[in-house]
């Protein structure tokens, strides 16, 4: 990063030896509200280059929202959102998209009637130069360019182990599969932070298992940054290098797996606290 | 074919004479498909029934007109306020050229119809979007009558019309002494060719080209459309623009035909059949059911209507087979099944 500011901080060295970034983004003091209800309430955290942040915490505690957030779905009412060293305008979804950062939904969104390999020729859409009228006229460029694009969504297919079901519409998939679509189609904008909005929920032990494996082989071979919301515990203490805990839109613990699991106002909001 | 009945007498007239009745059917068909394809253009990218598509055409076959003719826009409504007498500037522009201001002209309605209503109407329910299309027609029907006068106007642009004689001339030794060749009209030949282009380019484009695969993934899914980059109201205004293109192409067509008028907007009533044949998402499914409904009406007339039911059968036919459809197939021909899980 060349344009380190104020809010950049140097990176670290993670207990396995890799060697993390400076901040990428960073949330400051992010407060949305929908109506009377308060979704996130003051919240700031910041996320490193290359490194697998994780956002947990109980049902409605308002880690989506967050998500949401960061991908320019909500708009918080107070708060900065900066990236890359640069405080961030307000910007819908499509920008956020173009500006590098990729995402999949809870609940799978694609293009059920597209192609495995054509829904993950959509992720490119932000890399793609030619625009329609010179795509019109300049038809070979345009096709030479599409070929680049391909030669890249077929790594992403080859990565991935999906070759099998390159052809296939996709609201045909089983579930994890269409997970992993979903998750390819991501990686082919090439996104320097990557957003996974409970990747493995709903997947049997199995699929869960490729899964983790596949995050860790994004964020080693890539270097990508990721950010993920997750249920299960065990998963994501296994793969994230730093947690950020949160409860009823508050922040209630920031740090790694092993500081935040010691920490006792987590422990209560997961396991319940009675209240005298 | 057994060699005999080439060039023989063996097939009577009236069997040219159906056939005759088939590819005018085709022709008819090809006309409707045309009105269809801008309902499913906009429906499949935006869940919209566009009831003003058919004013579109009206309102761009007007355009046209009146480029072509050098008439002054507004000019009753500037010679009421002013006390002039304006009608024309006097100049007759080429064919081309006018086609070319009209293409723009629907551009810049598609700009404006994506600011001023659609941008305001996001996430609603389909029927709002729906009235808010009614809402458009009748604002469209009246400012294009303002803009351009309520008269009947001839719209050509050089394309031939009446029987085509070298189809006639080449296919009279079909039958014996009694039978002259088919009688073609050369506007509808001119129609279909200009109708197969358009479908074939639609679909190149939307298949190879980058905004085509914007278009496909936006009428797929809104939100993972967002979320890969695609903006919505960019590809609104590409849809709104390209259905414009389209509906002046049927105006063209329509307007040549039967002159440009009121009327013109009500090409959009035989479309609605089509769609419930070919489905209103599917592109292909607009021109095999425009082919169907045309092809249906004019052989039934033909065998059955007009010999036993009195004639006139073609006003209602087609919306008989349309309601048949949906008793049987409510998806249309080529519509995704509607597959409901529990």
């Amino acid at each position: 990063m060349n344009t380190m500011t104020e809010n950049s901080t140097v990176g670290y060295v993670t207990d396995d030896g890799r060697q993390i970034g400076g901040t990428i983004m960073e949330m400051k003091n992010i407060t949305l509200r929908f109506g009377g209800v308060v979704a996130i309430e003051n919240i700031s955290f910041d996320i490193h280059e290359g490194e697998i942040r994780a956002i947990i915490g109980p049902n409605g505690a308002g880690k989506s929202s967050m998500l949401n957030v960061i991908s320019g779905f909500y708009h918080p009412q107070e708060g900065e959102v900066w990236f890359n060293g640069q405080k961030r305008p307000s910007m819908k979804p499509f920008e956020v998209a173009a500006l590098g950062i990729a995402r999949t939904f809870q609940n799978i969104a694609l293009f059920k009637g597209m192609s495995t390999l054509d829904n993950i020729m959509t992720g490119r859409l932000t890399k793609m130069k030619a625009g329609m009228l010179s795509q019109a006229i300049w038809w070979g460029k345009a096709a030479r360019e599409e070929e680049e694009h391909r030669q890249k969504v077929e790594e992403i297919i080859d990565f991935l182990e999906i070759q099998a079901i390159r052809k296939t519409p996709v609201g045909r998939l089983p579930y994890g599969l269409q997970k992993r679509v979903e998750l390819g189609r991501a990686l082919a904008a090439e996104p320097k932070l990557l957003l996974l909005d409970e990747p493995m929920a709903g997947m049997n032990v199995e699929e869960k298992e490729d899964m983790s494996r596949f995050i860790l082989d994004v964020n080693d071979e890539f270097g990508t940054t990721i950010a993920l919301i997750e249920h299960d515990m065990g998963v994501v203490m296994d793969i994230s290098d730093r947690v950020v805990v949160m409860d009823y839109g508050k922040k209630i613990g920031d740090g790694t797996p092993a500081e935040v699991l010691a920490n006792k106002e987590v422990i209560d909001a997961y396991l319940g606290v009675s209240h005298d | 074919m057994c060699r005999t009945a080439r060039g023989s007498n063996i097939m009577s007239a009236e069997f040219y004479y159906g056939v005759e009745v088939f590819l005018n059917g085709l022709m008819a068909g090809v006309m409707y498909s045309l009105v269809a394809l801008g309902f499913v253009l906009i429906f499949k990218a935006s869940g919209i029934f566009n009831y003003a598509q058919g004013v579109m055409a009206l309102f761009a076959a007007l355009t046209l007109v009146g480029f072509q003719n050098g008439q002054i826009p507004f000019a009753s409504l500037i010679n009421a306020i002013f006390g002039t007498n304006l009608h024309s500037f006097g100049w007759h522009l080429p064919a081309l050229l006018a086609i070319l201001l009209a293409v723009l002209v629907m551009i810049l309605f598609a700009i404006l119809v994506e600011r001023l209503v659609l941008k305001h109407l996001v996430n609603q329910e389909p029927i709002i979007l729906f009235m808010a299309t009614i809402g458009l027609a009748y604002f469209m029907e009246g400012f294009g009558d303002l803009m351009w006068g309520s008269e009947i106007k001839k719209l050509d642009i050089g394309i031939p019309q009446g029987g085509n004689g070298w189809v006639e001339s080449h296919t009279a030794f079909l039958g014996g002494d009694d039978f002259y060749g088919f009688y073609l009209d050369s506007l509808d030949i001119v129609a279909a060719i200009v109708a197969v282009a358009l479908v074939a380019s639609l679909v190149l484009f939307s298949q190879y080209t980058k905004t085509g695969r914007a278009l496909r993934a936006v009428a797929d899914d809104h939100q993972a459309a967002l979320s890969v980059g695609i903006s919505l109201r960019t590809i609104w205004v590409i849809v709104w623009s390209i259905a414009g293109f389209v509906a002046l192409v049927a105006g063209i067509m329509w307007g040549a035909k039967s002159g440009v008028q009121f009327s013109l907007s009500l090409i959009a009533l035989k479309a609605l059949p089509v769609l419930m044949l070919g489905g209103f998402t599917s592109i292909p499914g607009a021109i095999v059911g425009g082919l169907i409904i045309g092809v249906g009406e004019k052989m039934f007339e033909f065998l059955i209507g007009a010999p036993y039911l009195g004639g006139a059968t073609e006003n209602w036919f087609a919306y008989v087979l349309a309601l048949l459809f949906l008793v049987f197939r409510p998806q249309g021909l080529f519509g995704e099944k509607i597959i409901e899980r529990v």
